[in-house]
Parts: C-alpha cells; sequence; structure tokens
C-alpha cells in the first residue's frame, strides 16, 4: 500500500468549528492509526489561536492558512487551497464533513484532482488494509458498500454518524502561505435566523406532522427549545404551508441522525422515515396505534400530542431546574 | 442567456419501498415507475422564468437510454425549447464523475452562459453540478434558493446554508448553479402539452460525436466500485408505553435518561 497520511479539511465559521469538524477528525485519527499513518488537520480562513485545540483531537500536524479571502466560504478560492495542499501533502485519505460547504467541496475537489469520492459515508472499515465506506442510497432506504480505486480518496462523512474522540496528539501548527488564486465569486452577505440549530447535526430533533392541525407548532417548538434541539416537519405539514421546506424532514428533505428524534402526530409515510430511521433513538406520539412511524420508533406513546408533548416538556423541565 | 438544464431519469423511489436485487448490486428496478427526478423541475422552472426576464433560450440535457427521451420531452412541454440526450452504450455504469464529464463533452460543443441541475438526485449525493463545474473551470455554487439582479456578467443568488440560513453572493457567468427546491413552484405540465412536444425530434449525441473515449466513460471510468447493496436492519418496532398520561411520560423521561438522549 502506497504511504499517505490522512488529511481533515476542518470547516469553521466566525473561528468556531462546526461539530463535524471534530468527526471527521475522530474519524481521520481511527483510519490512521488502523493505517500506520498520521494524521493532517487543514484550518482555512481561521488564525493559529483557534486551529491549536484540534490537537486534542488527534491531530498529528496543523496546517493554517489564515488569509482572510477564505473567513468565508468561495467554493473555488477554497477548492483551489485545498488543491494545491493535496499535491504538495500528497495524502492516501482526504476525509471531509459533509456538511454543505463539506459537500460542495468534496466533489469540486474529487473532479479536480480526479479522486474517488463517496459523499455521506455512515461507516467507515478497513478491509485488507482498504478503506470500506457506508453510503447510503434513495434517503437511507438502501445502504451501499463501496471500495475506492485510486488515491488520494475523499470521505464526506455524513453528520452525526461518527463519534467524537478526544486523543490528544502533537497538534504541530505549520502557518501555509498560500495562492488564493482567482475567485468568480464574491460575498455579499449572509441572512442569518440566529439562535436556529442546524437540523442535520442537532443532537435532538423534534417534529409534528399532519397531526399539528395547523401552523402553530408552539407546543413541540418549546420542547425543543427546552432539549435545545431542532424543529422539523413532515412533508404534509410542509406541503400545507405550516412550515418552511428548509424543515422538511425524509427522502426529498433532509435526512437526519440525531440521538433522540420526538415524531409528533407524524403518521410515518416510507418517504419520512427514510429520512429519520438512523436516528439513535426515535419516539413517537401518535393518535392511531397502527401508524407505522411506531415501526421506526424506540418508544411509541399513543395519545393525543397536545396532552402528551407539554406533559414530556415539563417532566423535562423538572431535570433541567 | 443560453440556459443547459441537466435533468435525469429516475425511478419514483419515495413512496415505495425498494428491495435490493439478487446480487446485491442494484435495486430492483423492475416494478418502479420512473419519472423525472422531482428536484430537477425546480432547476427547469426556475431556467424558464430567466429566460422569460431577459431573453434567450432553455435546452435541457440528459445522460440516459432511449427511454430517458420521455423525461426531456416533459421538460420541453414545461416550456424548454430544446432537449438533447447523451446516449450511448459505453455511458452506462458512469459515476458522478462519469456523468459530469459526458455533459461536459457537451457543454464544449455548444455555447451556454448558465447552467443549472437539481439540488439531488435519488441516489443523493448531488455531486454532478459540482464536478461539471470544475471541469469546466467556471464558478459554482450549490443549493442556491433565491435568483435575484441578473445582467450578461453576473448573477446575485441567495444559497441555502446551515440552519436555514441564507448566504448572498455574486457569482460571475458562466457558471454552474444547484437549484434547491422550494426557489418556485414548477408549473403543472397537462397531458396536452406533452402531446404537443411528442414529435419533436430529440438529437442524439454518442461517445463518438462528443468525443469521449469509452475508458473515461461507464463502468471503466469509474473510480469506486460498487460492492453491495443491502436494505438496512428494519428495528424490532416501538415499545408501546402503558399506564395514564402521567405515568408514560415519567416513564418515558426515565428510559430516555438511561438511553442517553437527554441529559
Amino acid at each position: 500500500m502506497s504511504q499517505g497520511d490522512v488529511l481533515a479539511i476542518t470547516e469553521q465559521s466566525d473561528n468556531v468549528f462546526r461539530k463535524v469538524t471534530y468527526e471527521a477528525l475522530s474519524e481521520g485519527r481511527r483510519i490512521a492509526d488502523s493505517m500506520g499513518c498520521g494524521l493532517t488537520a487543514v484550518v482555512l480562513g481561521a488564525g493559529e489561536n483557534v486551529a491549536k485545540e484540534l490537537g486534542q483531537y488527534g491531530a498529528d500536524r496543523i496546517l493554517v492558512a489564515d488569509n482572510h479571502v477564505l473567513n468565508e466560504y468561495m467554493a473555488d478560492a477554497h477548492t483551489n487551497v485545498v488543491a494545491d495542499i493535496v499535491s504538495r501533502e500528497k495524502p492516501a485519505t482526504i476525509i471531509v464533513g459533509a456538511s454543505t460547504q463539506g459537500k460542495d467541496m468534496s466533489a469540486r475537489l474529487a473532479a479536480r484532482i480526479n479522486a474517488p469520492l463517496a459523499i455521506d459515508c455512515v461507516d467507515v472499515r478497513i478491509d485488507n488494509g482498504d478503506l470500506l465506506v457506508t453510503r447510503p442510497m434513495y434517503g437511507g432506504k438502501i445502504l451501499a458498500d463501496i471500495v475506492f480505486d485510486g488515491k488520494p480518496q475523499i470521505l464526506a462523512i455524513r453528520p452525526n454518524s461518527m463519534s467524537i474522540a478526544e486523543h490528544a496528539a502533537a497538534g504541530a501548527i505549520e502557518i501555509l502561505d498560500v495562492d488564493v488564486g482567482e475567485t468568480n465569486l464574491k460575498f455579499i452577505e449572509k441572512k442569518l435566523d440566529t439562535g436556529k440549530i442546524e437540523l442535520t447535526e442537532a443532537d435532538v430533533v423534534v417534529a409534528g406532522g399532519r397531526g399539528m392541525g395547523g401552523s402553530d407548532f408552539s407546543v413541540i417548538e418549546e420542547l425543543a427549545d427546552l432539549l435545545g434541539g431542532a424543529l422539523g416537519a413532515s412533508r404534509s405539514a410542509v406541503d400545507e404551508d405550516w412550515r418552511p421546506l428548509a424543515d422538511q424532514v425524509g427522502q426529498t428533505g433532509k435526512v437526519v441522525s440525531p440521538n433522540l428524534y420526538i415524531a409528533c402526530g407524524i403518521s410515518g409515510a416510507i418517504q419520512h422515515l427514510a429520512g429519520m430511521s438512523s436516528s439513535k433513538v426515535v419516539v413517537a406520539v401518535n393518535k392511531d396505534p397502527e401508524a407505522s412511524i411506531f415501526s421506526k420508533a424506540d418508544y411509541g406513546i399513543v395519545g393525543d400530542l397536545f396532552e402528551v408533548v407539554p406533559l414530556i416538556t415539563e417532566e423535562i423541565r423538572k431535570l433541567v431546574k | 442567456m443560453e440556459i443547459l438544464v441537466c435533468i435525469k431519469r429516475v425511478p419514483d423511489t419515495s413512496e415505495n419501498e425498494i428491495i435490493v436485487n439478487r446480487n446485491g448490486t442494484n435495486i430492483e428496478l423492475e416494478d418502479l415507475v420512473y419519472s423525472v427526478n422531482e428536484w430537477d423541475n425546480y432547476a427547469v422552472e426556475e431556467a424558464i422564468q430567466i429566460r422569460d426576464r431577459v431573453g434567450g433560450s432553455v435546452t435541457v440535457v440528459t445522460v440516459g437510454d432511449e427511454e430517458a427521451e420521455e423525461v426531456v420531452r416533459r421538460e420541453m412541454a414545461m416550456g424548454a425549447d430544446k432537449g438533447i440526450l447523451l446516449s450511448d452504450e459505453v455511458f452506462n455504469g458512469s459515476d458522478g464523475k462519469g456523468v459530469a464529464g459526458i455533459i461536459k463533452a457537451e457543454v464544449e460543443k455548444g455555447k451556454y452562459d448558465l447552467i443549472l441541475t437539481g439540488a439531488l438526485a435519488d441516489d443523493g449525493a448531488g455531486q454532478v453540478g459540482g464536478m461539471l463545474a470544475a471541469m469546466l473551470d467556471w464558478p459554482y455554487a450549490s443549493l442556491v434558493i433565491c435568483l435575484e439582479e441578473i445582467d450578461d456578467k453576473k448573477i446575485k443568488i441567495g444559497r441555502e446554508i446551515e440552519g436555514g440560513n441564507l448566504e448572498m453572493l455574486e457569482i460571475n457567468l458562466p457558471c454552474v448553479l444547484s437549484i434547491q427546491t422550494g426557489i418556485n413552484e414548477p408549473r403543472y405540465v397537462g397531458i396536452r402539452g406533452i402531446r404537443k412536444t411528442a414529435s419533436v425530434e430529440i438529437p442524439v449525441h454518442g461517445a463518438e460525436e462528443l468525443g469521449l473515449s469509452s475508458e473515461s466513460v461507464g463502468e471503466s471510468g469509474s473510480n469506486l466500485k460498487r460492492l453491495d447493496y443491502f436494505v438496512p436492519d428494519p428495528g424490532e418496532g416501538a415499545e408501546i408505553l402503558e399506564g395514564s398520561a402521567d405515568e408514560i411520560v415519567e416513564k418515558l423521561v426515565e428510559l430516555l435518561k438511561v438511553r442517553g438522549g437527554i441529559k
């Protein structure tokens, strides 16, 4: 097997790393240990002070490109820089989080350097010295095991699929002087709905369906807020215009895998189940004992969500206090 | 504005159970109904709206077998001006990179200012747009949810980023954009519309016309080897909690504490 390190491309916004970055680093460390190679982290658009903590997550070396052009993600500039780093470092494996940005950049990078890419990996194993990854297809109804042909192999890992492990490593910082190249994109502004938690990265998702009966989701919103979670919706709730499309969980919406998924008034159409069945613990509240959501749930409550959910909120509030 | 929209004919899997074939090499496709990838309708609708605003034409293109022609006609019935089918036996088994390479060859035969794709397709990777852009060395933006000012040099767009937030960018033309659902409401296509495009000639371009070697496409051009398809463990179904509402909720919270669902 040709030697070469694992290169983890990190993602930060306003000097804070995304959770999936820690997941990618931790998984990168596990791969590096099995392969007997090192782990190098790449930090773009942030300084040494921000980057140094990555040593705690297993990075032997941390390459820092603190160029202000890279502060906001620009597909072309970021790809230029990463492609340069790849040609210099010659990694065997590149690992990145399959966030919006990570998917965008990894597809562009793969075409640029003609490397194999697997997007949304949910499992990574080593088989006879080769990486074998599992990725969901058709919204998670099917899984496919894939091996790569060629190096470097690029893995974009699905948020919330890999565990974060602290692992003290040298974390030696190297400052890079990078050539950003030409950019055909100009950042104008971000319109942020602050405080809203990204569905695909949330630890807890509380979702409402047709059983909500209208656009007032406050009863489940309260529970989501209390748990520090995100609000989701079924396709029927979105079709009714009760919630924006961005909240839709399912095969034609977002695929989520939180620690806890609470489905309220969701019957569990197949396309919805595809979007949430990889959640670790699923609780379903539904009036209909025959609802198919119960087939994918760990715990079921047959009852009126407007009665049950406030009681859950109340009970959990006691714990939080 | 000359606009190219990449579309795909896919099995409708969203409302159906899917079965893996006997060898585990693909899903069982036989009983599935095919249609245009739902996401692509948003891209075609957006292209038509841009054309109606600034002039020009909309061409839809797909990579597939002769049956893929039906989705080209459907999108032409929506209002696209032209359709192109990229079809050749050697294209079979192409992965995302292969498909991007085939479309790139077609793009270079024409003169386009803007290429739109759907945000993703049935297999969920959503990678062809980004790869195509990189191959053409054009700028690219994914998950475009609003499209504001447009002139012959640049477009102002909004991308959906994490948390349902919006990032506003200016992107130079020519460029590739992947269009997110919700940007518009794709128009309805009636039987009459489809009938009108039924006899339109759809040009078919193969590997030779596109100047593609058979090694660069299809299975031989793929650098992912698919080993195995399988269906995830269905799980055992829910434990239904019984008792009074208060008892149930108390029980649930205890269980979640143990399972680590809540802290």
